[in-house]
């Protein structure tokens, strides 16, 4: 899992049957001192993040579809956890 | 998943049977500003879109899964067609994070 924050969400009315209802992110990966690094990814919402909020993402398509509910949907993303605070050591 | 837009199609007469029929489209990443992001790859259509559109893609081992029962050879496959997108976005950095099997 990779730590991000969501930076946006995104509509698509027309969409594969399995993503139905399903409320898409996009993540921007942090690194741990929470500086944005890399790529935007679109994920699949599965705690009912919202704009702001520091995430953890899985990247990983099982995972994506066990969050969505549906298995081996389309999926390779998903937001799994709000991030209270991170203690670094 | 990625936002990109349809910029192509391809077309292939000899191809394995596991693509008969389906929709191969160019796609081009890219960011929410619509910039392009990343190099163009070709990517089997599970939604019905059209050159110009706005989409989001699959990657990697979950692309054949927007086809079951059918088994189709896909790493990069069409699952939404993109209306809009909001939120605040900042300018990409170089350093992309490692994706796995990607």
């Amino acid at each position: 899992m990779i730590l991000g924050r969501v930076a946006g969400s995104v509509v698509a009315t027309e969409k594969h049957y399995k993503l139905e209802g399903r409320k898409l992110l996009l993540v921007q990966p942090l690194s741990l001192e929470g500086v944005d690094r890399g790529e935007l990814l679109l994920a699949v919402d599965g705690v009912d993040a919202g704009e702001g909020d520091r995430v953890l993402v899985v990247q990983e398509g099982r995972s994506a579809s066990m969050v969505s509910g549906r298995l081996e949907s389309p999926l390779d993303c998903a937001v799994v956890a709000v991030v209270d605070h991170l203690d670094l050591k | 998943m990625l936002l990109a837009r349809v910029v192509g199609n391809v077309v292939a007469t000899v191809k394995d049977p596991g693509l008969e029929g389906r929709t191969l489209l160019v796609l081009q990443p890219i960011a929410p500003s619509g910039a392009p992001a990343g190099p163009p790859l070709v990517a089997i259509d599970s939604v019905g879109v059209g050159a110009g559109e706005e989409v989001m893609f699959v990657k990697g081992r979950e692309a054949a899964f927007a086809f079951l029962p059918d088994t189709v050879v896909a790493d990069a496959s069409i699952v939404g067609k993109v209306d809009g997108v909001a939120g605040t976005f900042t300018a990409p950095s170089p350093a992309a994070p490692p994706r796995k099997h990607k």
